[in-house]
């Protein structure tokens, strides 16, 4: 029988199952920004951690929590929301040989299906450890997005109104720095580049919320390009 | 937030997944379909990033938040972890309302 150290100094000599708790715990900081920015964009506590407890996905959360901040309707701030969440579907597609075979648990792992949890499990070689890497990694992020999101619910009750301290401004910031790591690749730079464009243009022409949907049409525009290739 | 657009968000998130999940095995995607998809993040960041940054009521503005916004990105540039980006944005943004 093992004791619990042992247990756990047997858990932490997996890097992979080290690095996806990690990883989780440094989720959980943007988790507490989500709470203090949800609740002071006038979104209440209990849906905010309702939101990262039923469609956990970061970027989804804060697009939806910004567009509604800002007085945009509804239909935007769902259609920006899930176009950001499709590539939740992307991954999923590409998770089948780690994902487990009973019913339940399969619904429970789908949930768990996010950028971390695929990242963490697609660096692995061996199945065992994609497996593992993908359930410790989603499992954390979990807990701590959760966790975060309620301490931030917390700390932001207090914060008051958001235009005096410039939290308007925290969401074009976290979007960008949710959007520099992409930079990296010549074509999702192209896209953006193109997204962009495309939103200044229909700022002035089209009703609130177009602008953001089209912005996806950058996307549209770099894969056929590529494919013609 | 209404409860609709809550229960929308959360069924929808969940629907990608799930589908996903379901679908593998007996789908797979066109390789115009995996750029797509892989594109569609960074394209639609930048648009909510250009409209929340510039967007004053239906025509192109430069204001305060602009202004913090820059700062933000600055600070996203020297590689600050994303909390201290936040704050460094809002924190520019309210100080030149102040002035």
């Amino acid at each position: 029988m093992l004791t619990v150290s042992e247990r756990l100094k047997a858990f932490w000599s997996g890097r992979h199952r080290r690095d996806g708790f990690l990883l989780g715990l440094a989720v959980g900081t943007f988790g507490v920004t989500f709470g203090v920015l949800a609740v002071s964009a006038g979104v209440s506590g209990l849906q905010a951690v309702l939101m990262s407890l039923l469609m956990f996905t970061g970027a989804s959360q804060f697009a939806a929590v910004g567009v509604v901040s800002t007085g945009g309707d509804p239909m935007s701030a769902l259609g920006a929301a899930l176009l950001l969440a499709a590539r939740n579907g992307a991954y999923a597609l590409s998770m089948s040989e780690v994902m487990p075979s009973g019913r339940g648990s399969r619904l429970i792992a789908a949930q768990l299906i996010i950028d971390e949890s695929t990242a963490m499990a697609e660096a692995q070689v061996k199945l065992e450890e994609t497996r593992e890497a993908f359930w410790v990694t989603g499992l954390s992020v979990f807990f701590f997005w959760n966790l975060g999101t309620l301490i931030g619910v917390l700390v932001g009750g207090v914060v008051g109104d958001p235009l005096t301290w410039g939290l308007d401004a925290a969401f074009p910031a976290g979007f960008l720095a949710l959007l520099v790591p992409h930079l990296k690749d010549r074509n999702k730079r192209r896209a953006a580049a193109t997204g962009a464009v495309v939103a200044a243009v229909t700022i002035p022409l089209l009703p609130a919320g177009f602008p953001v949907l089209l912005a996806s049409l950058g996307a549209v525009a770099v894969a056929r390009i590529e494919s013609r290739k | 937030m209404t409860w609709w657009l809550l229960g929308g968000l959360a069924a929808g998130c969940y629907f990608f997944k799930i589908t996903g999940v379901l679908a593998a095995g007996s789908f797979r995607l066109s390789g115009a379909g995996q750029s797509f998809l892989a594109y569609l993040t960074p394209a639609v960041l930048s648009g909510l990033i250009v409209v929340q940054t510039f967007d004053g009521g239906g025509r192109l503005t430069i204001s305060a938040l602009t202004a913090g916004v820059t700062t933000g990105a600055v600070a996203t540039w020297m590689k600050a972890p994303l909390p201290a980006v936040l704050l460094v944005a809002s924190a520019a943004t309210a100080a030149i309302r102040l002035l």
